[in-house]
Order: C-alpha cells, then sequence, then structure tokens
C-alpha cells in the first residue's frame, strides 16, 4: 500500500518525475553502454591475440603493425622481405609462424594470403569444403560467405588494394573452394588464399620496387643465421625452382609468431630492430598501450555519467523537498490516520527508489539500444560486432546499487522530514 | 467513552491551558465551545493523542493514552480515534475510495473496499468513489473526511471545526450525520467548534 501511494504520487506530478527519470536514465545508459563496450572490446581483442607472442612486419609504428596484421583495422605498416623473414620463421625458438600476405578486397571484405596454420590458430574448420591448395582458390570466412551469399565453386573478381573501388583485377579470378566455420575472431570477415596468390596478382607491379630492395637486404639477412637459411633454400631448390625463386624474391606483410622459447619475446623486438629493416611487434603490449589510451576516454565518459547521476539526484532531491511543504498536510493525516513516522519515512524513500528502478530499467534499455547501433557502424567499418544482449553482472549490479543509493541519498533529508514531521503544528497552521 | 482528569498544556511560559475535567460517553455527544485562542484546537489534539499534555490523565476506552509509546498511540489512535479538521486534507495522488481504504490498511492492514463504498453511499458520495479529493466541493470533502474517521469504527470521533467553512444548508447535513453516525457506531462524539448553528443542535455543551 505504501509502495501504491508512492507510485501514484509520482506519476502525480509527472514533470519532475519525467525530469528525474530522464537524467537517470541518460546516466545510466551511458555508463552500461560503456561497461558493455570496454568488457566486449578487451574481449575481442584479447581473443584475436591467442596465439601470437610477437608480429614481425615492416618498420613503422609497432601499433599500426599490430591493428593491420591481427586485428585487420588498419593499413598495413609496409612489405617485408619473404627470404629474410624466412630467416627468422624457422628460427629454432619459434614454434609456428604464420607468413601473412595482404592482397586484393572483394567489395571491402580482404583477402590475405597466408599458410593453413592461419585457420588453426582460430580453431577454424572447413564448414563445407577444402582447403586451399592451388593458386586462386580460396576460402571464405563465415561472414563474408553469409553476407556476399558466395557458395563452393562461384567465382569473383578482387578490387586493387584496400579500397572497395578499387581498380578491379581482370585477369585472374578467384574460385571458393571452402568455407570456414564461425569463430567470432577477425578470421570470420576474411578470405583467405595461399601467398602465392596475392604474389601472382600483382607479379607485374611488384618486380620493379623489389629488384631495388633486393640489393641492400641479401647482404644482412645471410649474417644472421646463415646455416638455416642454407638448409632452408637448399630444400626448396629440391622442390621446386620456380617456388624458390617466388619466395626469394617476393615480399609479404608481415609474419604472426608463437614461440617455443619464451627467450625470443624478451630478445627478439631488440634484434630485429637493430639488424633488420623489419621491426617485431608485442600484440599483449601494444594492445595494452591502446586500452590505456582509450581509458582516458572511457574515463573521462564515465566521470561525465556520473556527473549525470549526481545531477538526477539533487533533481530528485529538489522535487522531492518542494512538494515536501504541500505534502506535509497528507503526512499529518496519514499520521492522525495511524500511520507511524517509519512509515512516512519508508514513503518518501519508496518514490525515490523507484525513480531510479525506472531510470535503470531505461537506461540499460537505451544503453543496449545505443550499443546496437555502435555494433552496426563498427561491424561495417571494422568488421567488429558486439552484442547488446551480454550481461555484465557483476559491473551492472554495482551500477543497480549505486543508482539505487543515489535515489536513497536524494530522499534522506525529506524522508527524515517527514519523519520528524510535527501532526499537531502542521494541522493547527492549516 | 472518553474521561480526562486535569489536563493542563503549556506551549511556552507566556501561553499555558488548563483544561476543565471532560467526560462523554458512547452514543452521546459532547459540544467544546470558547473563543479564538481558548485552546479550543490544542485541547482537540491533545485528547486526540496529537499533543502530549503537560499534566494530566487522559482514558479513552479505560487506556490511559498519556503512558503511550509514540508508535503504540499512533496505532491507538488509528483503531480508535476518529479525527475530523477543520479543512479536509487528503492523499492528492489517492482517489477518495483508495483514501478510505488507506486509512483502514494503516491500522490493520486490510483494505474494507464494501464498508468504505457503504460509508460513502450512507453519505451520499457514491458517485464520487473514484475521483479526486481536489475534484470535490468543500462540503462534499468535509462528508468524505467523516467517512475516512469512521471506517475503523473509532470508540471516538473527533471533530474540529467541521462546518466552519461550510453554508447553512451543508452545515445542518454534516451535523446530522456526525450525531446520527456516532449514534450508529456507538461512539463518543466531541465536537470542538464556535459555529452557533452546531450550539443549537448539540444540547451537552462546554465553555471553555
Amino acid at each position: 500500500m505504501i509502495g501504491k501511494i508512492a507510485w501514484k504520487n509520482m506519476w502525480f506530478k509527472p514533470l519532475n518525475t519525467v525530469l528525474s527519470v530522464i537524467l537517470l536514465t541518460a546516466s545510466v545508459a551511458i555508463i552500461s553502454l560503456l561497461i558493455l563496450l570496454q568488457k566486449q572490446f578487451e574481449k575481442q581483442f584479447s581473443s584475436n591475440i591467442d596465439g601470437v607472442d610477437l608480429v614481425i612486419g615492416a618498420k613503422g609504428s609497432p601499433m599500426q603493425l599490430i591493428l593491420s596484421s591481427v586485428y585487420q583495422m588498419d593499413a598495413p605498416t609496409g612489405n617485408i622481405n619473404y627470404g629474410e623473414a624466412k630467416v627468422w620463421m624457422t628460427h629454432p625458438f619459434v614454434k609456428t609462424a604464420i607468413p601473412l600476405a595482404f592482397g586484393d578486397n572483394y567489395r571491402g571484405f580482404k583477402i590475405l594470403g597466408t599458410t593453413e596454420e592461419y585457420l588453426k590458430k582460430y580453431d577454424s574448420r572447413m564448414a563445407t569444403g577444402v582447403l586451399f591448395s592451388k593458386n586462386f582458390e580460396v576460402v571464405l570466412g563465415s561472414e563474408v560467405a553469409r553476407k556476399m551469399n558466395l557458395k563452393l565453386g562461384d567465382t569473383f573478381l578482387s578490387s586493387h588494394g584496400d579500397a572497395e573501388e578499387g581498380e578491379v583485377h581482370e585477369e585472374h579470378p578467384y574460385v571458393v573452394v571452402g568455407i570456414a566455420s564461425e569463430t567470432g575472431k577477425v578470421i570470420d570477415n576474411l578470405i583467405l588464399s595461399n601467398i602465392e596468390s596475392v604474389w601472382a596478382m600483382h607479379h607485374h607491379e611488384e618486380e620493379a620496387i623489389e629488384s631495388v630492395e633486393h640489393e641492400h637486404k641479401e647482404g644482412e639477412e645471410h649474417h644472421h643465421d646463415e646455416e638455416a637459411h642454407h638448409h632452408e633454400e637448399g630444400a626448396e631448390h629440391h622442390h621446386d625452382e620456380e617456388a624458390h625463386n617466388h619466395e626469394e624474391d617476393h615480399e609479404i606483410t608481415s609474419v604472426l609468431i608463437k614461440f617455443k622459447n619464451k627467450m625470443g619475446f624478451v630478445l627478439w623486438p631488440r634484434l630485429i630492430a637493430q639488424n633488420t629493416s623489419m621491426q617485431a611487434a608485442s600484440p599483449a603490449i601494444e594492445i595494452n598501450r591502446l586500452f590505456s589510451l582509450f581509458g582516458i576516454g572511457l574515463d573521462a565518459l564515465q566521470y561525465l555519467a556520473y556527473g549525470i547521476m549526481l545531477i538526477s539526484g539533487i533533481s530528485i532531491f529538489i522535487a522531492l523537498y518542494n512538494t515536501l511543504k504541500e505534502r506535509k498536510y497528507e503526512f499529518a493525516l496519514m499520521r492522525v490516520s495511524g500511520a507511524t513516522r517509519l512509515q512516512l519515512l519508508l514513503l518518501v524513500l519508496a518514490e525515490s527508489v523507484f525513480l531510479c528502478l525506472i531510470g535503470f530499467v531505461f537506461g540499460t534499455v537505451v544503453g543496449r539500444l545505443g550499443l546496437y547501433f555502435i555494433s552496426n557502424a563498427t561491424e561495417d567499418d571494422y568488421k567488429m560486432a558486439f552484442d547488446p544482449f551480454e550481461l555484465a553482472l557483476r559491473e551492472e549490479l554495482i551500477l543497480f546499487l549505486i543508482t539505487i543509493f543515489v535515489g536513497i541519498i536524494a530522499a534522506l533529508i525529506p524522508a527524515i522530514k517527514a519523519y520528524r514531521l510535527n501532526i499537531s503544528k502542521t494541522l493547527a497552521y492549516a | 467513552m472518553i474521561l480526562t482528569k486535569g489536563i493542563g498544556f503549556q506551549y511556552n511560559s507566556h501561553t499555558q491551558f488548563q483544561f476543565p475535567n471532560l467526560q462523554c460517553e458512547s452514543n452521546q455527544a459532547l459540544l467544546i465551545t470558547g473563543a479564538s485562542g481558548k485552546g479550543k484546537t490544542t485541547l482537540l489534539h491533545v485528547l486526540g493523542g496529537l499533543l502530549k499534555p503537560t499534566s494530566g490523565e487522559i482514558y479513552i476506552n479505560n487506556v490511559n493514552i498519556c503512558q503511550l509509546s509514540s508508535t503504540k498511540l499512533d496505532h491507538f489512535r488509528g483503531q480508535n480515534i476518529g479525527l475530523i479538521l477543520q479543512k479536509s486534507h487528503f492523499i492528492a495522488a489517492l482517489t477518495v475510495l483508495e483514501n478510505i481504504e488507506l486509512a483502514s490498511w494503516l491500522t490493520d492492514k486490510t483494505k474494507k473496499k464494501e464498508k468504505a463504498k457503504e460509508l460513502l453511499s450512507l453519505l451520499g458520495l457514491d458517485k464520487c468513489a473514484s475521483q479526486l479529493p481536489q475534484n470535490l466541493s468543500v462540503g462534499q470533502q468535509q462528508r468524505v473526511s467523516i467517512a475516512r474517521a469512521l471506517i475503523n469504527e473509532p470508540k471516538l470521533l473527533l471533530a474540529d471545526e467541521p462546518t466552519s467553512s461550510l453554508d447553512d444548508e451543508n452545515a445542518k447535513i454534516v451535523g446530522d450525520l456526525l450525531a446520527g453516525l456516532a449514534q450508529k457506531y456507538n461512539a463518543a462524539l466531541v465536537i470542538v467548534t464556535h459555529d452557533q448553528r452546531l450550539k443549537e443542535r448539540f444540547k451537552s455543551t462546554i465553555e471553555l
């Protein structure tokens, strides 16, 4: 009954109530959006790092290298010589080394030249079809297959570079031979081929650049790991003269390294930076740096949201305090009818807490709606989706408690005034 | 029934009242009159347990209410005393019927809906049950507060200037209703007033 009175009282002054609810909704929406965004963002980023200790790529911004090679979110830093990279890929410290060669795109979906290891890293199996084995055969990520509506055996033409509207390479159509299972990671949004396809596609363009770079790199390379290199080269020689030429002369974008021996994690970044024209960047370190950069912005937004919550608390306080003058007769009357002081205290508190509950519910809904729209945008731009229906139980429980706490604090003074109301005086001066 | 012995009340050293002893049995009516400033409202608040007297004893239904704790007094008041005030106040957000139900819920956690409706129809307010109190006329509001005072079948009905804001016709209606309903529910009726129209109607009078 106290609850019912509180509820009816709330809607008796709808403008006050609506103002308070809007403010609360805004602050709860921002905070819950941030909570979900931060949580899923970190999860998305961390899950893609799994199995990558180090990324070797062209010199430049290490963060750019990580963003481009691990998350497919940024332009690559440049190309590296495959022969030079091979030296490090076959080093005894290395457990797996996955070469990546960025190729063209098909309607905005990147075509990535790589090896079978890349699929294994993401625990991705073939949902249908087989792995690429010949040039211009591709395996589609699950999202690509779904969105582009491509099936096994379909062919398509790629556009040059990462611009969707780039020049179309008409001479070499790609054939879909497999579709990978869904992983929820970046691989879902990629088209995978073997590295040779990427080379073959751009053979004519690269020749000029390569001849220049090849000259000054060749010398350094042999000093580092001569034995391994020769060994490797020898093996290749026997297999396929043609392939050898490709590998020696051609370029790739980067290499994802997983170590057997963690010493490499410590030593390699300096070794590679000092002795080669490449760089080695740690995804874990770069992503930490990224989060701490993001963190400042997220913190600022969060303070803003708590500020709005403070204002909504003040608005509730003012609304309750203002109506107290008119309502003291109601309170006196309830006391006359047998209500206890405590019931009046509860009545005022209940009104405020109801407001906060409504604000919290609306806020969480609006926050998730916001995340849904953000998710749509990021999916288009970065192939990164957020799940608006995920629960961040602990954080949202804390937010809930804070909201209720604001409600109680805002109502405390009016509630105590109601509690201490002198009924005789109030009624005598009526 | 109500019985008082030597009640006095002191606001401060300048304003203090000493009230005559009162006695009013069930079914009886007692009119307390007096000019302004004689402490009529103070006496009514003391009788209703809203103010604690500085001295003296008040027995309502053989319970000395001066010795009850504040919570027990709230409960006792709800159950045994019906108060009708000079100006009617209501929970503005609740309908007439809900206001009356609230008075019964606050005392014993039951909503006597049927009884509330019966009282409203006794008072000729059937049609107002689902309206908000602020939409009623002053006379109607006063009758609603009578219904509210009676919902718990109190042993004592206290009325503070119940007719002061009413015209002759309504004053007569309210006077008759008070007397009639106090009889019907077997309550002692104490009215504090300076209204000549009521003095004519009720015989037993104490002048302060």
